[in-house]
């Protein structure tokens, strides 16, 4: 519910880097979403058809890169994806980790006619 | 041609986040941050809380909710100023909503702010407000299982209240395996089994927030 927000400032981040750079037509749009976020690919796709309309980026098309979760066993120091509930390092079985991939969400870039 | 950005997307609401948080630093107010489900008990809490409290300690709350007052009515009945929020269908609080409230808060001589943020368990871990501490609940009937579907809430948070403990005899819910598994994610948060009804843990919990106004004093 919260992507309508979000997909504006990917927007307005997107065509004031255009606009510094003298374009006038972004024609593609690359995000990266973490699986730790709550953003719905879906929903920010949705927001991005409305929003784009009458814009630079009308029609432009928004590619979103997922990371899944990494985690770092803080036992045995070996990173690790989940895919089992409770989240437990395979190598050493222990719970405690720190996250270091999953939370991301930025533009990375954008692609714009020259 | 590409354009290289690498922009947080959440940077400009950081960047009011960031100063709420001085606004409040210059004040010298302590602001709380509370999060949960819908139901969780964020307003019993906080009404047992400010009870407990507002004989020590000048105190506020920002009550944000989609629609509606009683929130707030209630708050004001136990003779502490609470400033409403409807956030107009949106899930959560973000740093500019809670900016607009601040300038409407009396700061001046203020020691606690509350922030109850709109129950829910997803949105309101994704924008930082620029508080001192972030807290949640979890209530008992929602079970232990929640920490693993709504990890960026547990990992964000400075304290996990586990409230409604009077069910506790009545549930399924695994303290042990819970608290393993939150320290696993989050070992700084603080788990504070709590019941505003029993009155179980709320020592524990008003002392974890004096503790914070210890530091203020120093």
């Amino acid at each position: 519910m919260h992507e309508l927000a979000a997909t504006q400032q990917i927007l307005e981040i997107a065509i004031n880097k255009a606009r510094e750079n003298q374009v006038s037509r972004i024609r593609r749009i690359n995000l990266v979403i973490g699986d730790l976020s709550s953003f719905v690919d879906d929903s920010i796709q949705f927001s991005f058809d409305i929003l784009t309309q009458n814009t630079m980026a009308e029609k432009a098309l928004l590619s979103i890169q997922r990371i899944p979760v990494e985690l770092l066993c803080k036992n045995c120091k070996r990173p690790f994806t989940p895919h089992t509930q409770p989240w437990r390092c395979p190598q050493c079985q222990s719970i405690e980790f720190d996250i270091i991939k999953g939370t991301e969400f930025y533009l990375d870039s954008i692609e714009v006619d020259e | 041609m590409k354009i290289n950005i690498l922009q947080d997307i959440m940077s400009a609401n950081d960047r009011i986040a960031a100063k709420n948080q001085q606004l409040l630093e210059e004040n010298q107010v302590i602001a709380i941050n509370i999060m949960s489900s819908p139901g969780a008990g964020k307003t019993t809490l906080l009404l047992e809380t400010l009870r407990r409290l507002k004989s020590k300690f000048k105190m506020a709350v920002i009550e944000a909710d989609i629609a509606s007052t009683v929130d707030a009515e209630r708050i004001i009945e136990e003779g502490v100023p609470a400033t409403q929020i409807n956030t107009g269908g949106e899930c959560h609080i973000d740093a500019n909503m809670l900016s607009q409230a601040l300038s409407q808060v009396n700061l001046k001589g203020l020691d606690l702010l509350f922030i109850e943020n709109v129950g829910n368990l997803v949105c309101p871990a994704e924008f930082r407000l620029g508080v001192t501490k972030s807290i949640m609940l979890l209530s008992v009937p929602e079970g232990h299982d929640k920490p693993y579907k709504y990890p960026l809430m547990f990992t964000t948070t400075d304290a996990i209240l586990v409230s409604k403990m009077d069910y506790l005899p009545l549930s399924d819910f695994d303290m042990p395996l819970f608290k393993q598994v939150v320290s696993g994610m989050n070992p700084k948060a603080r788990i504070i089994p709590i019941s505003a009804k029993t009155g179980q843990g709320m020592p524990d919990w008003i002392d974890w927030l004096e503790s914070l106004l210890e530091k203020k004093y120093k």
